[in-house]
């Protein structure tokens, strides 16, 4: 079986899993939907300090609901041993790290879509105009978000205090990807948005390095 | 393609000096054991001796400390996954997801061919049908039980990993459990079984193997009679 048809099974085991109950979207957006709205009411910036920390806060936000969605990647396969059963079937273990990659994906993605039109809003940021160099530089970060998450969270699902190691372990390898994405965005919120390709080039960089670091050692981040 | 023209001939496997340790903890040491193909082999022995361990390694869950395993007619890893399935401790089901949709996602992953007669065949024959579309996590422990042995036996594994596999089943759920293990043999699995002496499905064993403190303690060998062994361990326990 190829990895990409491993991949899709397993993606749509995760959404079913994930659709059935709902928790995790449900806990993620609203717990990033806080930050939003407490950082605006905290801040009640105008709209020039919106242009020039708004971004950093979107990014905060998303790093959050990220680190808090891919937590559970692995963690949920422990309470039955089934990864044991996803080891055991003649897929590769790539198959099993890209099916959770996607799943998170997908889940962030869905997240981001309610938070960037809340963060509009809150922020009295106008977002007419950029919308697809914004979803490129949301594209990127969010893949190379989730694509470090999932790595860590089948690192860290095997220790005791796995909900503390895994940000102490994700947020470090993370502050580039953030830096380059805050400066992305920042570059779109400006008097003359400009799409930055510096920093769009360097998270594109960012994903396909982990991604292929992720495909290169996925056999001993599955194995226990 | 190797997969499909071993899938019918019995899977042997040796064990060679095979030790493990977690930490401090020598959980196996020096074990060597080889399997014929074929073979039913009742393994046998206290709490930690080691069982659930060697099992987990014959299923390359588990990376032994040193030593090698081997399977017999030099298959190699990636065809052995064709080949092995285990029932553990651990259902290896998911809570969230239905009888269907568990038995469904593991055909699709084992890469079978008429998935849905194959699922319905296989609840059919372990008498949870009428729940097909039940979550998992409604199930008693037994029906769970039940579940679980029918996943690992979908795609008609040479070599059967059972860790305490009766754990749970009621008086109908054994018999049917028995009768399983009978055709299996019958059909030339191999079959690798722990279990406790009091199990009524070991009367199917053709050799008996007890560990106690990560060594082997005895072995009533290929083509031995473990019954003298099988009843002194049910007189101890």
């Amino acid at each position: 079986m190829t990895t990409a048809r491993a991949a899709a099974i397993l993606l749509s085991k995760e959404l079913r899993l994930e659709f059935r109950t709902r928790e995790l979207l449900t806990t993620t957006i609203v717990f990033a939907l806080i930050v939003i709205v407490l950082f605006s009411f905290a801040f009640n910036p105008t709209a020039e300090e919106s242009r020039r920390y708004g971004p950093g806060l979107l990014w905060i936000a998303f790093l959050f609901a990220g680190s808090l969605m891919v937590n559970p990647s692995f963690a949920r396969e422990q309470s039955n041993s089934t990864l044991d059963a996803l080891r055991m079937a003649p897929i590769s273990s790539f198959a099993i790290l890209l099916g959770k990659m996607l799943a998170n994906f997908i889940f962030l993605a869905l997240s981001e879509c309610i938070l960037v039109p809340a963060f509009s809003v809150f922020y009295n940021v106008s977002l007419s105009g950029i919308v697809s160099r914004l979803i490129l530089v949301l594209l990127l970060g969010t893949l190379g978000l989730v694509v470090t998450g999932t790595v860590f969270s089948a690192i860290s699902a095997h220790a005791r205090m796995r909900e503390l190691l895994l940000p102490l372990l994700l947020l470090p390898i993370l502050a580039p990807l953030l830096i380059a994405a805050v400066e992305a965005t920042a570059s779109l919120l400006t008097e003359q948005p400009a799409l930055d390709r510096t920093w769009v080039s360097f998270l594109a960089g960012f994903d396909i390095v982990f991604l292929t670091a992720s495909w290169l050692l996925c056999d001993y981040l599955i194995e226990e | 393609m190797a997969a499909s023209t071993t899938s019918a001939s019995p899977l042997g496997i040796s064990f060679d000096c095979v030790e493990k340790r977690f930490g401090s903890l020598v959980a196996l040491r020096g074990i060597s054991l080889k399997i014929q193909p074929g073979e039913f082999v009742a393994l046998l022995g206290p709490n930690g001796a080691g069982k659930t361990t060697l099992l987990r390694i014959a299923a390359r869950l588990v990376n032994p400390t040193s030593g090698q395993i081997h399977l017999t007619s030099g298959i190699s890893a990636t065809d052995a996954k064709h080949l092995i399935d285990m029932v553990g401790h651990s259902t290896l089901l998911y809570d969230e997801l239905t009888a269907t949709e568990n038995l469904t996602l593991f055909a699709e992953l084992y890469g079978l061919d008429d998935v849905l007669a194959r699922v319905a065949s296989a609840l059919e024959a372990c008498g949870l049908s009428s729940r097909a579309g039940s979550l998992v996590r409604t199930f008693s422990r037994g029906m769970r039980q039940r579940l679980s042995i029918a996943r690992a036996l979908l795609r008609g594994p040479r070599l059967l990993l059972l860790d305490e596999p009766a754990a749970g089943l009621d008086r109908e759920g054994l018999v049917w459990f028995g009768a399983t293990l009978a055709r299996l043999r019958d059909d030339g699995c191999t079959v690798l079984m722990s279990t406790h002496a009091r199990n009524e499905s070991l009367d199917l064993a053709s050799r008996a193997v007890s560990l106690v403190a990560g060594r082997i303690e005895r072995d009533t060998g290929p083509g031995g009679d473990p019954r003298p062994l099988l009843a002194t361990l049910r007189a101890e326990a």
